[in-house]
């Protein structure tokens, strides 16, 4: 059992009053506090290590070095990934999936071509997709959302052919919370001979992944959902892919080589890690990957689980609400609507009340548009949220309801 | 008539008497249910104010040497706060309303309690009334 009480107490944001209230922190689909090792180790890092890395000979630099690429280890280990240098440092979960529309985009995806993804999709999952099939003129095909905010596997069947050079899918939605059944999509992907890649940004912080057992192709995530710094992101990728896609970005560390008649590129990862990094995030993730590791990602799950399980008896307990995404494989996402009340009113009125959650499309119109709705209220949660917090938002959304009716 | 800055003062006032947020906030959704619904033919891309959450549209048209003004929005706070800019600004003259001051909105504590998102909904709001201002000062 995790002792939340004394998780809690790690981070000390928690313990916050806004406007005089009790801060109940609801908004982790957008992005999760910070434990205070985390908030430490960047601390350390700035007073008595940093410099910059992969160049000096000097003592600190090598310091630097050796904590970058010792996180990047830790990162390799945090979802079994066959090699470290499969793990791509980025800024985040939209840059690594840029980072693969322009490079194995752009290589191996021509005209006619087809890409999928589910109408469920953040908007980094569908732009750039989109960009590209602009410029390239391939077609962008996607898997329809089904009422309880699911997909249905034989449309991921019929839309994935032999015409599918990527299929690019999001483990977990985040307006929905809906658990994608990845195992599947990827086994249907490989069997049509198409890469897949997984959006795993709202995953990694909730479902214990191993890239190797999934045999996904390309995985993508953010460290500031999983505890971690802003900033910073993971591109995971099979080594053979990542070696056959050209460079994103050019510049320093991602060359072998510069001279004007030819420049050779440096071998993985650096090929896609040009510039200075973000040093200070990309070390203090691993301070965050291994928090979240001592206490266990798998009980983690469960206790989430069980606050999602009593947080949607009590919201829809309450009379008019209707709770968007009922997907029997859910994680701890709740999107809602109060009948005939327009979520905005609903936030601010929370807002009032100390309880932060997030109101909006959530950078999944489309999904808005399915449901014909202009947004919803989403309240996230996260490991060190309580029932306790949950029955607040209860009394704040009556409240708030009372107000507005 | 009232000037622009009478209409304000006695915002400040009415406000001034409220302890809490519930308060302030039971105010601005009665005022914005108090309002009438816009037309649907005049909510239009025009007249749509971008920068907001939810959807707020602005009309403006000029009677006799004043302008005036109509809001609505499909939230009801947003719809008071517009509210409260249109019952200070319409019926005045291009010029008043394009060199007005509104300092009743921090007066009345409402820009503290708008978060980043929703301070550029209002920015926005009062951008776009300041450019139909400017605008009927270019007509005449």
């Amino acid at each position: 059992m995790l002792d939340i009480q004394k998780i809690r107490a790690d981070f000390p944001i928690l313990s916050e009053k806004i406007r005089g209230k009790q801060l109940v922190y609801l908004d982790n689909g957008a992005s999760t506090q910070k434990p205070k090792v985390l908030i430490e180790a960047e601390q350390y890092f700035y007073e008595h290590q940093y410099a910059n890395i992969h160049r000096g000979v000097h003592y600190l630099s090598q310091i630097g070095t050796d904590l970058y690429e010792a996180s990047r280890k830790t990162v390799q280990q945090f979802i079994n990934a066959k090699h470290d240098h499969e793990i791509i440092f980025t800024k985040g979960t939209t840059n690594s999936i840029n980072l693969v529309a322009y490079t194995f985009g752009r290589k191996f995806i021509q005209a006619r071509d087809e890409i999928v993804v589910t109408e469920m999709e953040h908007h980094s999952n569908i732009v750039p997709w989109q960009i590209l099939c602009e410029e390239k003129g391939c077609i962008l095909k996607v898997i329809p959302l089904q009422k309880d905010g699911t997909i249905l596997l034989e449309d991921a069947a019929r839309l994935i052919t032999s015409k599918t050079k990527l299929v690019s899918v999001v483990y977990v939605s985040n307006a929905l919370g809906t658990i994608n059944p990845i195992q599947e999509l990827i086994a249907l992907a490989h069997s049509k001979g198409a890469k897949i890649m997984i959006d795993a940004a709202q995953a990694i912080q909730h479902i214990p992944i191993d890239v190797q057992a999934l045999d996904c192709d390309l995985l993508a995530f953010s460290a500031h959902k999983l505890y971690g710094p802003t900033g910073v992101g993971i591109l995971y990728g099979k080594e053979d892919i990542l070696n056959a896609m050209p460079p994103f970005e050019g510049g320093g560390d991602m060359i072998e080589n510069v001279s004007f008649a030819k420049t050779t590129f440096n071998a993985l990862p650096f090929k896609f890690e040009a510039g200075t990094p973000h040093i200070s995030g990309c070390i203090s993730m691993s301070v965050a990957i291994k928090y979240i590791q001592d206490l266990g990602l798998q009980k983690i799950m469960e206790y989430e689980h069980s606050l999602l399980e009593y947080a949607t008896e009590r919201l829809n307990a309450i009379n008019g609400l209707t709770i968007y995404g009922t997907a029997k494989d859910k994680s701890s996402v709740i999107s809602f609507l109060l009948e005939g009340i327009h979520p905005y009113d609903v936030g601010v009125l929370l807002d009032n009340q100390g309880i932060a959650i997030r109101t909006g499309h959530h950078c999944a119109q489309p999904v808005m548009e399915y449901f014909n709705i202009p947004g919803t209220c989403r309240a996230s949660f996260a490991l060190y949220n309580t029932k306790e917090e949950v029955d607040v938002l209860v009394e704040g959304i009556l409240r708030a309801k009372k107000m507005l009716s | 008539m009232a000037t622009i800055n009478d209409i304000q003062d006695e915002i400040i006032e009415d406000f001034s008497i409220y302890e809490d947020w519930t308060d302030k906030y039971e105010y601005l959704i009665d005022f914005g249910k108090s309002l009438s619904i816009l037309d649907e033919k005049y909510k239009t891309e025009e007249t749509r104010i971008n920068g907001c959450q939810s959807k707020v549209w602005l009309y403006a048209e000029k009677q006799a040497d004043k302008v005036v003004f109509f809001a609505d929005s499909d939230a009801i706070i947003t719809k008071g706060i517009v509210g409260l800019l249109v019952k200070v600004l319409s019926g005045h003259t291009p010029e008043e309303i394009a060199e007005s001051d509104l300092y009743f909105i921090d007066k009345i504590g409402l820009k503290e309690h708008l978060s980043p998102t929703r301070a550029n909904g209002l920015v926005s709001m009062i951008k776009k009334i300041k450019t139909y201002g400017v605008a009927f000062q270019a007509i005449n």
